[in-house]
């Protein structure tokens, strides 16, 4: 681990960051670019639902993570409160680890 | 002037969503802290990539990349691919990220998976502003603190056994509800999620989230229907 790794990553992660959010994002888009933009976050949450759960690296797995997202699922179906669903999510994921 | 909702309660809202979060942060920014450490790098540097850098995925991944012996070279490709999504993220949260330069930076600083889709889950354009500024600070402080606790704690937390390595597709499911409301949303969803899955054999760690991001292209074709 070196300084200059840590610096160059923080100028080239801030600079994605101002470049979407400053440079090419305050200026007046047009209607369909807008609608492309707000179904982005939907894209996006799925993916990296589905690549938390199912993936390790380049791997595609199956664990205790599937159980937890399924309990989270349901019980945000069931419209319980954000706290509720982290914590049967993860509690569900723990106790199937600590069973197996 | 403003007939939306009531930004009071909007911000307390806001805070009891993030601090939910910020328990979630806290765990990941120590097991990063201590991921860091056990790659080499100083209480310091570790803490700096935190502060600096901001944006879990890619510090992760750099340090991962790091402790299995692989080059800085090799440690900034991974980490560049996963945080060009912020990019991305920052074109949905320029509305909320105004104002004078210092302000700008600070806001484009905080722009993450977590503030996007806390922030775009609001319809209203007073609220996002509300829920990005109320929430992103303490989200930052969070995963900052937990990297310092994790930088000097070492070796001593199991995120695996405590589940918490499934908190952050818990946590991101339950974002998700709001976007699935309309048709478009639906299907930009479905893409998005069955693409990564397919994808991530196939090609480096954190393309596959960039290409789910066209899923906005699938959903845009169901365009019109509400339900």
């Amino acid at each position: 681990m070196t300084w200059t790794l840590v610096l160059v990553l923080a100028a080239i992660a801030f600079g994605f960051k101002v470049m979407g959010a400053v440079v090419i994002g305050q200026r007046t888009m047009p209607v369909v670019l807008e609608r492309c933009l707000l179904l982005i976050p939907a894209a996006l949450l799925t993916g990296l639902i589905t690549k938390d759960t199912f993936t390790n690296g380049q791997a595609l797995t199956l664990d205790a993570r599937a159980l937890g997202l399924a309990v989270a699922v349901v019980a945000t179906w069931r419209r319980l409160p954000f706290i509720v669903v982290i914590v049967l999510g993860v509690g569900s994921t723990a106790l199937l680890r600590t069973l197996a | 002037m403003d007939h939306g909702p009531n930004q009071r309660s909007v911000a307390a809202r806001t805070v009891r969503v993030a601090l939910v979060m910020a328990v979630a942060f806290v765990v990941f920014g120590a097991s990063f802290g201590v991921l860091a450490v056990g790659a080499g790098a100083s209480v310091a540097q570790a803490c700096a990539m935190s502060l600096l850098v901001f944006t879990g995925a890619s510090q992760m991944s750099a340090v991962s990349v790091i402790a299995s012996g692989g080059s800085v070279a090799s440690a900034l490709g991974g980490a560049t691919l996963l945080a060009a999504r912020n990019a991305v993220y920052g074109l949905a949260l320029a509305p909320e990220v105004r104002g004078g330069p210092l302000r700008r930076a600070i806001g484009a600083q905080w722009v993450i998976d977590e503030t996007t889709a806390l922030v775009t889950s609001e319809a209203d354009p007073a609220s996002r502003r509300t829920v990005f500024w109320t929430a992103a600070p303490i989200l930052y402080a969070a995963w900052n603190l937990g990297t310092l606790l994790g930088a000097l704690a070492g070796g001593a937390i199991d995120p695996h056994r405590f589940g918490l390595d499934a908190a952050f597709p818990v946590m991101f499911t339950a974002m998700l509800a709001p976007h699935l409301r309309t048709r478009a949303g639906r299907r930009a969803a479905l893409f998005g999620g069955i693409t990564t899955v397919a994808l991530a054999p196939f090609i480096p760690v954190g393309l596959p989230i960039l290409v789910a991001a066209f899923g906005m292209l699938f959903g845009l074709s169901a365009d019109g229907g509400e339900s």
